[in-house]
């Protein structure tokens, strides 16, 4: 069982050592990447999933429990410890999202023998994260960009059983960032969001602050700021309130933010 | 001289796969010679020449099926790699009719599959991936980890001895292993012969009575319910 991952910092863009000398992410963390676009969060996570041995461009390195990972996480994604899931990850069969769990089950179980159990534990999961009902009857080609991302999640957590899951900016894709960050807390894995949303960051354990592909800052966050998080919330679900009335045709008048504050 | 014989679909990142290959051969001191069989268009040749400056050849098999036309020319290729000094051949194939594999005992058999191509493609291409030593499965970049390992699953159904290796060939990622094995590959000698059987070719069809129907025919015939058999004297 995985208890830690240490991130050793490489170099930024201008090649000079990154400011924060080395992350541990340890087993049951749920951590933020922030940084302004272009700051290198996507390329910290890559190195993260790739199990970057001095060789990306970074320079950076990656330890498991304090030594480099094995052959076997990079050769075989069934022994891989780390899932990767971005706005771009799609999936290509055709297959009914029922089969396709089913044999994805089938080839992660020992025997061949799939529980159903797990078939819908996953569907259930996926449909707790998106709005739209992820049915075993739709073909997976079929699904929305939300739909896929869920299903994408709880297939990771559910079947793959994944300890380290990598998160790439999904609350652009139509997934309830709240409800995601909730249900994810209820298991033990390493969670590491990259993110410009203000709200999972204050809900991490700590959030690794990006800028010109460096490392900059890690900050954790104390109790005053999961006490903020509580603020924001209401201030989000208001948006949430608005886009969903939005979305089904409303119309406003110019005082409608004052009446519902 | 060492041989690694490539095959793979059409489009699938057997050159993506080589050109890495190349290069990290290259660094490593072996001398690289390519050699590029296909039907009737391919411009590896001119491409890997411009890029590394290494000796490249091209062969068009026309009618002939790409991987008969490997067992005809091979020979005489390995013979010409040994004209331009070089100590390790690469032969990219189009493998296109399923049936045969172009790989020899001796030689680095290796078949290239995209992940992008669907999870039953393992299960259509018989000999081309059950006769291989290396599946190269490429475009992981583009799918979940889930049909990945799907894929990979099927990969081992089929043939189970295979060594799979998942790589990002649009970045080089993952092509390490897959160079360390071509180096650990022992040089080919004396006659070479075909890893596979070839299909059976001597039938009616095949020497040009075009009447439709296995009625019509002798020799090793197949109606569409049953399995095929011989027919004739
Ligand atoms: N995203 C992605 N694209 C790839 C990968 N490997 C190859 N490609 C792309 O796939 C296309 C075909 O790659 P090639 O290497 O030319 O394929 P090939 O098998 O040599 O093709 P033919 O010789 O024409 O049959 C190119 O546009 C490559 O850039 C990969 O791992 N990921
Ligand atoms: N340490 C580094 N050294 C060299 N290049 C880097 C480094 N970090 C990032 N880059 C490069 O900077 C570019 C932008 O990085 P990246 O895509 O990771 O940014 P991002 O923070 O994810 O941006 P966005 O918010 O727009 O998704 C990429 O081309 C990447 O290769
Ligand atoms: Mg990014
Ligand atoms: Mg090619
Ligand atoms: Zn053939």
């Amino acid at each position: 069982m995985i208890e830690r991952i240490t991130l050793t910092g490489g170099r930024g863009k201008d090649g000079r050592a990154e400011q924060v000398a080395s992350v541990d992410f340890a087993m049951g963390n749920v951590v933020s990447i922030v940084g302004p676009t272009g700051s290198g969060k996507t390329t910290l996570i890559s190195d993260l999933e790739l199990f970057a041995d001095g060789s990306t461009p970074t320079g950076r390195r990656v330890l498991i429990d304090g030594v480099t990972p094995p052959a076997e996480y990079r050769e075989d994604p069934s022994q891989n410890p780390i899932a990767l899931i971005t706005q771009h990850t799609s999936f290509l069969s055709d297959l009914p999202v029922g089969d396709f769990l089913r044999i994805h089950a089938g080839v992660r179980s020992r025997d061949g023998v799939v529980a159903e159990a797990v078939v819908s534990q996953t569907l259930a999961f996926a449909n707790q994260l998106t709005g739209e009902p992820v049915l075993p009857a739709l073909r997976m080609t079929e699904l929305s960009g939300g739909q896929t991302r869920a299903l994408l999640i709880a297939d990771a957590v559910v079947i793959g059983n994944a300890p380290i899951i990598l998160l790439d900016e999904i609350e652009n894709a139509g997934i309830h960032r709240m409800k995601a960050l909730e249900l994810l807390r209820q298991y033990r894995k390493i969670f590491v969001f990259v993110t410009h949303d203000p709200y999972i960051p204050l809900l991490s354990d700590f959030r690794v602050v990006m800028a010109a592909g460096a490392m900059t800052k890690v900050i954790r966050s104390g109790e005053a700021e999961r006490r903020l998080a509580q603020r924001v919330r209401v201030a989000d679900d208001l948006l949430a309130g608005f886009r969903e009335r939005i979305r089904s045709g409303g119309e406003f008048s110019a005082d409608e933010l004052e009446a519902v504050a | 001289m060492k041989l690694a014989i490539c095959a793979g679909p059409a489009t699938c990142g057997k050159t993506s796969v080589l050109r890495h290959t190349t290069r990290k051969l290259l660094a490593r001191g072996s001398r690289v010679a390519f050699l590029k069989i296909d039907v009737q268009y391919a411009e590896e040749d001119e491409e890997l020449a411009r890029e590394f400056g290494i000796p490249t050849k091209k062969v068009y098999s026309g009618e002939l099926c790409p991987d008969h036309c490997n067992v005809m020319v091979l020979g005489e290729a390995l013979e010409w790699a040994e004209r331009e000094a070089a100590d390790v051949l690469l032969v990219e194939t189009a493998g296109l009719c399923l049936r045969c594999s172009p790989y020899v005992d001796g030689g680095l058999g290796i078949v290239v599959l995209e992940a992008t191509s669907g999870m039953n493609l393992p299960r259509k291409i018989g000999p081309m991936l059950s006769l291989a030593d290396v599946a190269v499965v490429t475009k992981i970049d583009r799918v979940s980890q889930a049909e990945r390992e799907v894929f990979r699953a099927r990969i081992l159904d089929a043939a189970p001895d295979i060594r799979v290796r998942e790589v990002n060939a649009l970045h080089g990622i993952g092509i390490d292993p897959l160079v360390e094995r071509m180096r650990a590959t022992p040089d080919v000698c004396g006659e070479l012969t075909l890893r596979g059987n070839p299909p059976v070719g001597t039938c009616t069809i095949c020497v040009g009575k075009k009447t439709v129907g296995w009625k019509s025919h002798f020799g090793v015939v197949r109606p569409l319910e049953n399995q095929t058999f011989y027919r004739g004297e």
